[in-house]
């Protein structure tokens, strides 16, 4: 299978943050983003999504090595001290390379 | 005790016993919609048999509760305790909006007790929505904070409270009395109904948010208490003034005095990101709410009925 090297970068987090970080990523330059619905436990407490606004989201980006030291700098940069966010990135091989 | 109370308390019992009962989200969702349709339409409906001239001076008066509540709320919480800047304009912004369901007890109230009310009350409470928040995000952080005031406008104005109410209300003007017939199965006889299964989900919701209460359990609970009284008779007394009947008068004040948890936490998390939003919230949802639903509501009426009182005897 001949693959390309990418970055999958995984940010949950607040779903309050969810249009921002949407906007965020693409201005950073990734084509395309996924977000789901989550819910989980951490050091802010549990974010049990019972009702609106106690919700995360996990939102996923493929996108180019640069682009994603982009992003997490500018989420620590701007978002680590005040709101609930864990974000990690991790090596993908992906098909279509021209896609991202 | 007016029914729908109870689906409250078997909601705080389910979720402070831990019990597997849960709202779907989507129910949830579903009964909000129709409690913030209903009430823009029956307003819609009577506001369309009103001069508009006779509202400006109304809305006026009604949107200085929503510029005095909050004022007053920062002022005693910095003079009176340590809390940072941030948390008490948070909490002044909660407590100068206002809660769409405490609104619905009191409309449920009345209506129990066969006392009609103003047709504008429901615009009313559209337009002490949004004032407060603004107040409260101007008080943590400044006018020219550079905080990001397009997308507080957004979560502010396009909220889905605002947006429904604000379209109830055309809604119902356009259609007037007859046209809404059709709708009144689903919007006007469900409302008792609506409310009771809406209350269940708020029950089991406060219980997780009083059991959240660690930090601060003094603040929030004092100030959970001690601010509706005052504020709701600041809003009974301004209904006097503007010439609102004893239904009205007692709903202006459920509105002043009641907090919000769905427009200001969203906004205030977006806008003013180092305030503890849980403070907020267990504050204006596991101590206000439940003490405007069983004491307030009726505290407000009273206090409604002898100020009509007064002025007639007067």
């Amino acid at each position: 299978m001949d693959t390309t090297h990418k970055k999958l970068l995984t940010i949950i987090t607040e779903a309050v943050l969810e249009p921002r970080l949407i906007d965020l990523v693409r201005e950073m330059g990734a084509t395309g983003y996924t977000v789901t619905e989550a819910r989980g436990s951490g050091s802010r407490g549990v974010r049990s999504a019972g009702w609106m606004h106690n919700g995360n989201v996990r939102l996923e980006v493929i996108c180019t090595d640069e682009v994603a030291v982009k992003i997490t700098e500018h989420l620590r940069a701007h978002f680590y001290a005040d709101y609930a966010m864990v974000s990690f990135v991790i090596d993908v091989g992906v098909l279509r390379a021209d896609k991202f | 005790m007016d029914p729908v109370i109870w689906f409250f308390l078997l909601g705080v019992l389910a979720g402070v016993m831990r019990s597997d009962l849960r709202m779907p989200k989507a129910v949830y969702e579903l009964l909000s919609m129709l409690l913030l349709l209903t009430i823009g339409l029956k307003g819609g409906v009577e506001l369309a048999q009103q001069p508009i001239g006779r509202l400006v001076p109304q809305v006026l008066a009604v949107a200085s509760i929503g510029l005095i509540v909050p004022l007053v709320v920062f002022a005693a919480i910095r003079a009176l305790s340590s809390v940072e800047r941030a948390d008490a304009a948070s909490l002044a912004a909660h407590y100068g909006s206002v809660s769409v369901a405490t609104y619905a007890v009191g409309v449920s109230f009345l209506a129990t007790r066969g006392v009609p009310f103003d047709g504008q009350l429901p615009l009313f409470l559209v337009i002490l929505e949004v004032p407060a928040i603004m107040v409260g995000i101007v008080l943590a952080k400044g006018l020219s904070a550079g905080s990001n005031w397009g997308a507080v406008a957004h979560e502010v104005f396009l909220g889905k409270s605002i947006v429904l109410l604000l379209g109830g209300l055309v809604i119902g003007a356009l259609t007037g009395p007859e046209g809404i017939e059709p709708l009144e199965p689903l919007f006007f006889d469900l409302f008792k109904g609506v409310l009771a299964l809406f209350l269940l989900e708020m029950g089991l919701i406060a219980a997780g948010q009083a059991g959240a209460l660690r930090r601060r359990a003094v603040l929030v609970i004092v100030t959970g208490l001690v601010t509706p009284v005052p504020a709701a008779t600041l809003g009974i007394a301004i209904g006097h003034l503007i010439g609102l009947n004893l239904g009205g008068m007692t709903l202006l004040g459920v509105l002043a005095g009641s907090a919000s948890y769905i427009a200001a936490p969203a906004a205030i998390r977006i806008a003013v990101p180092d305030a503890n939003p849980s403070l907020s919230l267990s504050a204006s949802l596991g101590i206000t709410f439940p003490f405007n639903i069983f004491i307030g509501v009726p505290l407000y009426f009273e206090i409604a009925r002898w100020l009509s009182g007064a002025g007639a005897g007067a």
